[in-house]
């Protein structure tokens, strides 16, 4: 039962650190709401990519579906949207505080269950696809949904969106989108743990290691996979309108459907973590995110080619990530645990 | 005479110009095993295939209790109560053998709430109870793809009746096995039969395994049945030792 304390120590202590941490360096506050963001990066993508076998490489989609729908209801809650895109921020709307908490408000949740149901419509089509043809399927969606959202003149085509922006009165801009993302973050650590640790999380286990055979045991494999996807789709969702105010405009291809970048960051955080636990993401999110501040920091100019070695380095040395490596390295503590088995002879 | 459990009637089965099963007609009555035998390529997995939904069929029928299953998939067919295993074991491998239990608990009984519970205390229980029948309690923890082949064939059949089906389908029970553990697994799949009332329908290639298990025997040879009956008739069928030691 230490095992359990010890981990309510550990949420303790993060909680507190994640807490303070603004305050104590106020100037970093935007890359640490960044940090987040790529923490629930990787542990979404890791339901799928980790637990579940799937290698989505357009999960970037979820993000970028929820960053417009959320922006478009928190402008058409108070002025016609095509009017306001049409006028490509040369004449921003403004929004009184209260505006902008309520279309926030209902912008996160709409935007979450918006790219959840998306999700279960395409779910329907593309999880009948296995392995390589998955991942080469979804790689296609995230470009798709770039090209469609760059010709769309309703949220501005190709020259974007400005979200509706922070209004004076309700205190620092950073540290109300770093408790925003932060409370998101949280209550998906918590939902993914909760749905792991029940027959959600061995089911979809059964069908990383085995899907015929889950199917022959009579499994309803579809479900499951397809409620994978929506949970990992809506946690992607809800994030996307905060990010989109947060950085104060929304570029089809760098923002919102930024499928080379954060689309690809997600899923090599994941890898670096460790693939298919529960604290891989969040330990290669981590250090991805703060490797890559350094980069950019202090190998300016050099940043992109350090940050293509970093990915390579990464896929050579750690194929099963950190917490693979430690398990391997350490397994009395971080191994597979065989409780009170007599010490028998192996065979 | 009441209608059997599974009801195979005039099954075709082709692959290109190659004619895996044609026209099979064989049943199981509730409550037996029976035995299918024949050559290598004979088509006797083919036949499970389509049994099971895993390829539709050309022709014929496909009955469980009654129903007509041959247009149904593998997992429908699986949730009615008949499931098999399969030639080259397969388990979870990165799971634990308990793990590979609770999953396989029976799907008749999932509704969508289920899909987010805890596993139940009496399913880990019956998890644990069914390993000690086929021997692993002792591996319970370990993950299913550390154990050995053997082992692992003795997971698949625990998985299976965790499942509590109404008729089995188990392909080469026997096949990779230590000859002094097949009579424990003979044993056992009759305790299986008798004690858990699971039906059984077994393709085997070690002659005294199925003699010692099987009711009634079907014969394969080239996709066609060629002859059935009673363990002692099949053993001194010309024509079954004729296609086994290839002598047309």
């Amino acid at each position: 039962m230490t095992r359990v304390r010890n981990d309510y120590v550990l949420y303790g202590a993060i909680g507190v650190a994640a807490i303070a941490a603004p305050f104590v360096f106020p100037s970093f506050q935007i890359q640490l709401s960044f940090l987040w963001l790529m923490i629930l990066f990787a542990m979404t993508w890791d339901i799928m990519g980790g637990q579940m076998g799937y290698n989505s490489f357009g999960n970037i989609l979820y993000f970028g579906v929820g960053m417009y729908v959320s922006a478009v209801v928190q402008v058409g809650l108070f002025y016609d949207v095509a009017a306001y895109t049409s006028a490509a921020g040369a004449n921003i709307q403004s929004f009184t505080p209260s505006q902008f908490l309520w279309g926030l408000a209902l912008g996160m949740p709409v935007a979450g269950l918006a790219a959840a149901v998306l999700a279960a419509v395409l779910g329907a089509g593309m999880l009948g696809l296995r392995g390589h043809y998955f991942a080469i399927g979804t790689l296609g969606l995230g470009i798709l949904a770039a090209e469609l959202a760059g010709a769309w003149d309703y949220i501005g085509a190709g020259s974007g969106m400005v979200p509706p922006l922070f209004p004076d009165g309700l205190g620092s801009r950073p540290r109300f989108f770093y408790f925003v993302l932060f409370g998101i973050v949280v209550a998906a650590f918590f939902t993914l743990r909760w749905l792991y640790s029940g027959r959600f999380g061995l089911a979809i286990n059964a069908i990383r290691d085995d899907e015929d055979k889950a199917e022959a045991m009579g499994l309803h494999t579809r479900r499951y996979k397809t409620v994978a996807w929506g949970v990992s789709a809506f946690f992607l969702g809800l994030a996307g309108g905060p990010v989109g105010a947060m950085i104060g405009f929304i570029d089809p291809r760098d923002t919102a459907f930024a499928g080379t970048t954060w689309g690809v960051f997600m899923v090599l955080m994941a890898i670096l973590g460790g693939k298919g636990t529960i604290w891989g993401p969040v330990i290669g999110a981590t250090i991805f995110h703060v490797t890559q501040e350094l980069f950019w920091t202090f190998l300016l100019g050099w940043q992109r080619v350090a940050m293509g070695a970093l990915i390579v380095l990464i896929v050579v040395f750690f194929p099963q990530g950190i917490m693979g490596w430690l398990r391997e390295r350490m397994p009395e503590r971080f191994g597979h645990r065989v409780e009170d088995s007599p010490a028998g002879p192996g065979d | 005479m009441a209608e059997a459990l599974l009801e195979v009637t005039n099954v075709s089965k082709s692959f290109g110009g190659v004619i895996a099963n044609d026209d099979v007609s064989l049943s199981v009555p509730e409550g037996r095993i029976v035995g299918l035998i024949g050559p290598n390529g004979s088509g006797k997995t083919t036949l499970f295939n389509s049994i099971v939904g895993f390829h539709p069929i050309d022709s014929g029928s496909v009955k469980f209790e009654g129903r007509e299953v041959s247009r149904m998939r593998v997992p429908q067919i699986a949730r009615l109560g008949l499931l098999r295993t399969f030639q080259q074991t397969r388990v979870y491998g990165r799971m634990t053998c308990v793990q590979n239990m609770q999953i396989s608990t029976p799907p008749r009984e999932e509704g969508l709430r289920d899909m987010f519970a805890k596993a139940r205390s009496g399913a880990t229980e019956k998890a644990e109870a069914l390993l000690e029948f086929v021997g692993l309690y002792q591996k319970r923890l370990l993950f299913a793809g550390d154990l050995s082949f053997g082992q692992q064939k003795l997971l698949e059949f625990a998985m299976a009746l965790m499942n509590e089906p109404k008729l089995l389908l188990l392909d080469e029970p026997t096949a990779g096995i230590n000859p002094t553990l097949i009579n424990g697994i003979i044993d056992r799949l009759k305790r299986a039969n008798a004690d858990l009332g699971v039906t059984l329908l077994i393709i085997e290639h070690n002659m005294r395994a199925i003699m010692n298990l099987a009711e009634h025997i079907y014969c394969l040879a080239h996709g066609q049945l060629l002859a059935q009956g009673p363990p002692a008739e099949i053993k001194d069928n010309q024509r079954v030792i004729d296609a086994y030691l290839g002598a047309h």
